[in-house]
């Protein structure tokens, strides 16, 4: 019967141990380390930066946790003390009602900051064909319904030859972000109602007798017969998808790509070819400004939190030659407003 | 009844033979049953293993490397330390290469290139620990950048070198030369299992340190709150309670319990745990809290199972020469229960070991670099942020260097055993205390 009585030993030790856990979650709990959450866009850089900021200095790395923009945001939002985030990553700007909310939780006095721009690129199988876009050609074989002869007919193009006889022949299988990431809305404004503009369906729409704002719906409704396949997962799954099926065209981050050009080619949007450089000055035109946002409430409360923000958008980081543009962010050319605005923590609205 | 009737016994009636052929194709559905799920089991473990056994060696550079007091002054007033620590790193090793005549024509930036980011963290960490080591020359022994690691473990080819944006053929080749001089070297990775998480320029340095501490401090959680809440939840349930309406509801709650999707338990602990008690969300206790709402069901169930199992006698005896209630259950049912409690119970801390739905609410799936402290004053008992295994495959699978799919099998691997050793413990518990009436 002894090795029972041991068994019954370490029961008993258990109690005793539940016992002093209970008592101790009693215990006021306080955090010294920055919490940061939001879009999985901005993290790989939050996370590079967080890295550098542990090594370098003498506050502990901050917590970054993805989860998407408007988690983020909402998370954000839900109120001031430790145990909410100090920091909101989002690839959007922050939306009157989010700040409507935040208003409401006490979340008043927020600091926003711009720390660069994320490309958006079209890239396909690397051993496959070739492309130039425009973003018309994406508007014609996306949309779920164009004018044709002055009524809207059912999107007929299945063939990037039939959209742009300029393009290969190949079916057009396109894997685009779902409604919930931040990259659909930048594609949607940026490429589908680009297109819709510059390929007169806009116009035609208007004449058939749409009103403004149903014409803009059309135009950024997606086609929902199978062509166009929504990916609510991340950029690692699009890219599976493309190498299961090499006629597939997906929309990347251009970060992603230039961590996997070994296996995708990118295409070019009206003739200019994605880099960080084409992206800085303008030239391409499909991308979006990045950003984080600091609850003021807790700079001064929480160590390192100033500290933190500050050597986020430092030269030797968020600048052209540091390691996040090395990474794909495209560099904030007027990075030394942001540099100032941190130092002073400049309130939104002010 | 005549003979004919009941036929030859040495040859099987019509009757039998069909019966005898039903028996058959009975046994070869199991087999094939059986096929079916083993097959399953080779295919996944041959992908995981395929995948990630390369995660357990790693690459390694060493060569001497020299720094003088006045550097590292300076290096200390930059913003970027360790940047400043990596330009020196490169320096020395571009003396290394040159006096052993490796360069040959390959271009400095690719040879720079070949070092691991992570590697002026290491020379900065190392000089703070050793402040004698300014103005001598020592021997570093930093990890090779991910892709070099990647040529050694078949990732990286001289092909896909040439498409890659972040690494040449020609470093490649420098690879190769100093394989050869024996400067260059792949062995067991043990940072794997103590390093923190890196971030996605440092794919090499990616280890389960803060996942493997975070895992174990839920695990202890789990143990203290789950085992003597069920133990004695079952033993009032089964021992003592009246059989009437209320039990028999609280019965079915608990079976009903113990299937809800875990995910519900991650919404509840938000609400109750980090919104209302105010935990430090991200921390091992509130994962631990909510790991310990998901396994009372199954410890509870298991642990009435093994009570019941207790041949009644026992009691009476314990009964009949006096013991109170209790003497018979501490003294007697309790100890002879123990094995099938421990069994069940084990088996629901392996259920929660690789739980991942409830923490994405509470703020575990995170980059966390720290290593959290069991106690510390400010964050009071496992307060201080931390991810776990499980968390820390899911976070893997989502980074864009192909590096961390090797990283992330690697995690599943090492998933994997520690499942492999808590359900072999359980089995070695009840074989050696288990008792039969």
């Amino acid at each position: 019967m002894l090795n029972l009585e041991v068994l019954m030993t370490v029961l008993k030790m258990t109690v005793s141990t539940l016992a002093i856990t209970v008592l101790s979650a009693t215990v006021v709990v306080a955090r010294d380390n920055v919490q940061i959450a939001g879009s999985s866009t901005v993290l790989p850089y939050a996370a590079i930066v967080a890295e550098f900021f542990g090594e370098n200095t003498d506050f502990p790395t901050p917590v970054v946790e993805s989860g998407g923009s408007s988690a983020g945001l909402k998370r954000f939002c839900e109120g001031v003390g430790e145990n909410t985030i100090d920091i909101a990553n989002a690839s959007r700007a922050i939306k009157n009602s989010e700040r409507a909310t935040c208003a409401e939780n006490g979340v008043e006095d927020i600091v926003e900051v711009r720390i660069g721009y994320d490309g958006i690129v079209f890239a396909s199988d690397i051993n496959g064909n070739s492309f130039a876009f425009t973003p018309s050609d994406w508007y014609t074989a996306l949309a779920a319904e164009i004018p044709i002869d002055g009524v809207m007919a059912v999107n007929p193009n299945t063939n990037w030859s039939q959209v742009n006889a300029d393009l290969a022949s190949q079916m057009i299988v396109a894997f685009i972000p779902g409604t919930k990431h931040g990259t659909r809305e930048v594609f949607e404004e940026k490429v589908l109602l680009q297109g819709c503009e510059d390929t007169g369906a806009m116009a035609a729409m208007t004449l058939i007798g749409m009103d403004e704002d149903t014409a803009e719906g059309a135009c950024m409704s997606v086609r929902t017969d199978g062509i166009s396949v929504d990916i609510d997962g991340d950029y690692t799954e699009t890219l599976a998808r493309i190498e299961a099926d090499s006629n597939g065209i997906g929309v990347f981050g251009l970060s992603f790509y230039e961590n996997n050009t070994d296996k995708l080619q990118v295409a070019t949007m009206t003739g200019v070819v994605p880099t960080t450089q084409s992206i800085s000055n303008g030239d391409y035109p499909v991308s979006r400004p990045l950003y984080f946002y600091i609850k003021a409430a807790h700079v001064g409360v929480i160590p390192g939190l100033k500290e933190f923000a500050s050597f986020f958008v430092a030269d030797e980081l968020a600048g052209p030659d540091g390691p996040l543009a090395a990474y794909g962010l495209v560099s904030d050319p007027e990075l030394e407003d942001t540099q100032a605005a941190v130092a002073n923590v400049t309130l939104m609205g002010q | 009844m005549s003979i004919s009737q009941h036929g030859s016994l040495l040859q099987a009636d019509p009757h039998t033979k069909k019966r005898n052929a039903a028996e058959k194709r009975f046994r070869l559905y199991g087999l094939s049953a059986i096929g079916i799920a083993i097959f399953a089991l080779v295919i996944l473990l041959i992908s995981i293993i395929g995948n990630g056994a390369s995660s357990f060696r790693q690459t390694y550079l060493s060569f001497p490397v020299t720094i003088s007091a006045a550097e590292i002054k300076v290096a200390e007033t930059a913003l970027l330390k360790t940047g400043a620590y990596n330009k020196i790193i490169e320096t020395s090793l571009l003396a290394f290469l040159i006096e052993h005549d490796l360069m040959q024509e390959t271009p400095e930036a690719d040879a720079f290139g070949m070092i691991s980011d992570e590697a002026g963290a290491t020379f900065r960490h190392f000089i703070t620990a050793n402040p004698d080591a300014a103005g001598t020359t020592f021997q570093m022994n930093l990890l090779t950048n991910g892709r070099i690691d990647g040529y050694y473990k078949g990732r990286v080819t001289a092909q896909t070198a040439l498409l890659d944006k972040n690494v040449t053929p020609a470093q490649l080749v420098l690879a190769d030369r100093l394989a050869a001089q024996g400067a260059l070297v792949k062995r067991f990775n043990w940072e794997f299992f103590t390093n923190p998480d890196a971030s996605d320029n440092r794919p090499e340095a990616a280890g389960l340190g803060v996942a493997i501490l975070g895992s174990l401090y839920m695990m202890a959680v789990v143990l203290c709150l789950a085992l003597p809440i069920g133990v004695a939840a079952s033993i009032y349930l089964e021992e003592f309670a009246h059989k009437n309406w209320i039990t028999d509801v609280i019965e079915v709650n608990i079976a009903n319990l113990a299937a809800v999707p875990s995910i519900v338990y991650g919404i509840l602990g938000l609400a109750i745990f980090i919104n209302f008690a105010e935990l430090n969300q991200s921390s091992p206790l509130v994962g631990g809290l909510v790991l310990t709402l998901m396994t009372l069901p199954t410890i509870i169930i298991s642990t009435r199972a093994s009570l019941k199992s207790i041949p009644p006698s026992i009691r009476d005896a314990a009964l009949g020469v006096g013991a109170s209630k209790m003497q018979s259950v501490f003294h007697h049912v309790l100890p002879l229960a123990a094995p099938g409690i421990l069994t069940g119970t084990i088996i629901g801390l392996a259920q929660a070991l690789g739980e991942t739905a409830p923490l994405l609410l509470i703020g575990m799936v995170a980059f966390v670099k720290e290593y959290p402290a069991a106690w510390s004053t400010d964050a009071g008992l496992f307060g201080e942020a931390s991810t776990a295994l499980p968390v820390q495959v899911f976070n893997w699978t989502q980074r864009s260097d192909p590096a961390f799919v090797e990283r992330a099998s690697g995690a599943i691997i090492t998933l994997l055993i520690f499942l492999l050793i808590m359900n072999a413990l359980a089995i070695f518990l009840r074989k050696k205390f288990e008792r039969r009436w």
